[in-house]
């Protein structure tokens, strides 16, 4: 492997992180937007604190990881991008900053009609911002962000690859939420909650899975370079996507929500891992390459470094923060 | 503003705006990443050695605050991310393989301390105690990491270097250069003290201002102290740190430091300039104190500070701004270390200036002074800079984005949600006080379950 190659995986490696553990959290506002009423929707509201509080700024730094190694590693196609798809990002923007901040104020308001205020905006940016992050996926992946000349500022990322990434990317996220929402219900013995989840991952994950599959046709019009690869060299990913899709809801149907997480994850990073390797080797498809879109030799190795050091330092504190919230002890409110 | 002989792109001063509230806002953030979790490490590991409730008490609250604070940190944090690329597309195509690699750091600190941020956070009554607080000590330390690599790449910025330019191309990037520039860790010696100082203070005004209101009890007492003692040390340690990083100036930035010291003309020796504004060419307003400008600025009794007339005309910063800002800078720290000073003296002399009103009310400023004082320094450096981005490489209008002045539109929608988030903080953070105050601890949701069943 390359370098460039090698400084490209460990980017999209963070691309996949990010898609499933702020993937997962960002799923839980879908949950929380649709739980009705305040007291209806309390139990859920309370849960989606709680499973969510201890992990999500953490789960948040895999975007700035992304973010600076992009920039880092690849400058122009970044530079190229952010200018391209301004739109997109600053509204994807707009969510990450007001979820993040709506959902701490809410944790802490004093009065239920606050913290209504604070949770409808928590919610609904939380279901907006991979919205906007899956147009973008969609505009790199329609070969729509030239390195020079600027791309268009709106059809870049309003077109069907764009608006089946978004819609895909706000599916997946609501998927593996109620998948692992449904598994804390469990665990804390909320039965009635744990039903309620299930049901309602259930017909998001069909949902969803349907939408995966659908986007394949107009994909071939729209985005050739990324249907010839899902169709050829990511084929097997897109496999494995479906499997593991069907054996979530098997097992989400028979009421093992732990073990379905495993498979929930799966899914969730083969789709993603699909569209990654179905564009190899472009980093802007159609516009330029991994390897020519690469900075200097001596900055790529200072960033290998970087992630070397993040692999040591970062993942077991990581793990151990996803342990221990998924002991009993932390389940506990 | 203008710069001789070229249109200015109009996205330019939008941009540059966009960029003073965001990185202005973000900074006093930042500050407490930086600092509060050395103040909770030393309140909370007090509590557990001497088993003392008041100081398990400030910690947990203390622990909750930074809660919300941290939370509005990471994703104002965020937006300056975004804005590197989204505002500034010339600078980070050109020169992101040059300045990145501290980001790259920067980021891995990022992730250490909101991983052990949640641990902390959520690990209250759910780990053994002696485990949980050290738990908050990585944080402490990724916030030095962080503010490093940080000020490293605005070090850079100053004083580039970790590369050659080839007929207009970037060659020979040598990144761990950048990292690690010798102007790197003077800069974030004064910004981490000043992070201090801003934490601090605020922290013990808060305290101040409770016993200003007749709380004098040792929940205010150790509240105030403890953050107080931090600040102190930060206070007088600061125009030591401020002054060494000043040598050289004249060498480095000729530019920022006649605008600094409002040098119109070269003066041997020079004077100090205090206050003051250059009209048409005219220094207006100023007092000036013989000697002392060519004393401080340059060390020496008559060495004189190069004036702006040494300077292209193109190549100079908005004198009036950065000058009035520098001083404000100095002056406030000047006044916060002469401050926390008298009250040191005092103490020893064994006087407690805690029982005196005009003291509290001092100290219950000077955390809304100390952030003064950090957002003009920042000015000061930034402002001082211009026109340049990249000193001397790169210009401010060729690192802008392709923008008409429709981006005006975005600033003002900034500023609109800035706002919306600074009133939610203080209201929030006010009744969080409110009901610790009238003896809840756990502040639980008003949308559980429970809560809701009852109030009903």
């Amino acid at each position: 492997m390359s370098l460039e190659v090698a400084v490209a995986a460990a980017m999209f490696a963070g691309v996949i992180a990010y898609a499933v553990l702020g993937g997962a959290d960002f799923g839980s506002g879908f949950f929380d937007l649709t739980a009705g009423s305040s007291r209806r929707g309390a139990e859920l509201r309370t849960l989606v604190d709680h499973s969510i509080g201890p992990v999500w700024e953490a789960n948040h730094v895999w975007l700035i990881y992304v973010l600076v190694i992009w920039w880092t590693g690849f400058p122009e196609s970044f530079a190229a991008t952010m200018s391209t798809l301004v739109v997109p990002l600053l509204l994807a923007l707009l969510g990450i900053v007001l979820r993040g901040a709506s959902f701490a104020f809410r944790k802490y308001s004093a009065t239920l009609r606050q913290a209504r205020l604070f949770g409808v905006i928590f919610a609904v940016s939380s279901v907006i911002t991979p919205f906007f992050l899956g147009t973008v996926a969609g505009a790199i992946a329609s070969g729509r962000v030239p390195m020079e000349e600027g791309g268009d500022r709106w059809s870049s990322w309003l077109n069907p690859t764009s608006l089946f990434g978004g819609a895909i990317a706000v599916g997946t996220c609501a998927f593996l939420a109620g998948v692992f929402l449904a598994a804390d219900a469990h665990r804390s013995r909320r039965s009635r909650l744990a039903e309620d989840l299930r049901a309602r991952s259930l017909g998001v994950g069909l949902v969803t899975g349907a939408l995966v599959f659908a986007a394949l046709v107009p994909m071939s019009m729209d985005a050739p370079v990324l249907a010839d690869g899902l169709a050829g060299r990511a084929a097997p990913l897109v496999v494995m996507a479906g499997l593991a899709g069907v054996a979530t809801l098997v097992l989400v149907w028979r009421r093992r929500y732990s073990m379905a997480r495993w498979p929930a994850v799966v899914a969730v990073a083969s789709v993603v891992s699909g569209w990654g390797v179905a564009q190899y080797p472009w980093l802007l498809v159609d516009h330029v390459t991994i390897r020519a879109a690469a900075g200097a030799s001596a900055t790529l190795q200072g960033l290998l470094v970087a992630v070397g050091l993040a692999v040591v330092l970062v993942l077991p504190p990581l793990i151990y923060l996803l342990r221990l919230t998924q002991t009993e002890e932390w389940t506990r409110h | 503003m203008q710069l001789a002989g070229t249109a200015e792109p109009a996205g330019l001063l939008p941009a540059r705006q966009q960029m003073a509230l965001s990185l202005g806002w973000h900074i006093v953030l930042a500050c407490f990443g930086v600092a509060f979790p050395a103040m909770i490490f030393v309140m909370h590991l007090r509590g557990i050695r001497r088993e003392d409730p008041v100081a398990l008490g400030l910690a947990r609250r203390w622990a909750k605050v930074s809660a919300v604070l941290f939370a509005i940190g990471a994703v104002s944090g965020t937006v300056l991310s975004f804005e590197m690329g989204l505002l500034w597309p010339g600078l980070m195509g050109t020169y992101g393989d040059v300045l990145g690699l501290p980001f790259a750091f920067e980021g891995l600190a990022f992730f250490l301390e909101a991983i052990f941020l949640g641990i902390y956070l959520y690990g209250w009554g759910r780990m053994p105690a002696k485990r949980h607080v050290l738990m908050v000590l990585p944080m402490a330390i990724t916030g030095i990491v962080g503010a490093y690599c940080v000020v490293a790449v605005n070090a850079w910025m100053n004083v580039p270097t970790g590369f050659r330019l080839v007929g207009g191309e970037v060659t020979d990037v040598q990144p761990w250069a950048v990292l690690f520039n010798q102007h790197a860790f003077l800069q974030f010696a004064h910004m981490w003290v000043g992070a201090y100082m801003v934490a601090g203070f605020s922290v013990a005004g808060v305290y101040a201002a409770g016993m200003l209101r007749g709380r004098r009890d040792a929940h205010h007492r150790l509240g105030f102290m403890v953050p107080f003692v931090f600040a102190s040390i930060a206070a007088v340690t600061q125009p030591f740190v401020g002054h060494v990083l000043g040598f050289g100036l004249d060498e480095r930035q000729p530019a920022k430091l006649a605008a600094f010291e409002l040098a119109e003309t070269t003066e041997s020796p020079s004077p100090l300039r205090l206050g003051g504004v250059v009209v048409d060419g005219e220094v207006v307003g100023a007092i000036d104190i013989p000697v002392l400008g060519s004393l401080i600025a340059m060390n020496s009794l008559d060495d004189p500070v190069p004036g702006l007339d040494t300077i292209p005309e193109e190549d100079r910063p908005p004198v009036n701004i950065t000058h009035l800002a520098f001083q404000t800078m100095v002056g406030v720290g000047t006044l916060l270390a002469a401050g926390v000073t008298w009250f040191w003296v005092q103490r020893w002399r064994g006087r407690d200036l805690l029982t005196k009103r005009w003291f509290l009310r001092a100290a219950a400023a000077a955390g809304p002074l100390a952030v003064i004082a950090l957002e003009a320094g920042w000015v000061a450096t930034e402002v001082g800079r211009q026109p340049w981005v990249v000193y001397g490489v790169m210009r401010t209008p060729d690192a802008v984005g392709d923008y008409t002045s429709a981006l005006w539109w975005l600033l003002g929608i900034s500023a609109l949600i800035y706002a919306g988030m600074t009133a939610a903080a203080v209201i929030v953070l006010r009744s969080m006080a409110r009901r610790w105050r009238s003896g809840e601890t756990d502040l639980p949701s008003p949308y559980a379950p429970e809560t809701v069943d009852s109030s009903s």
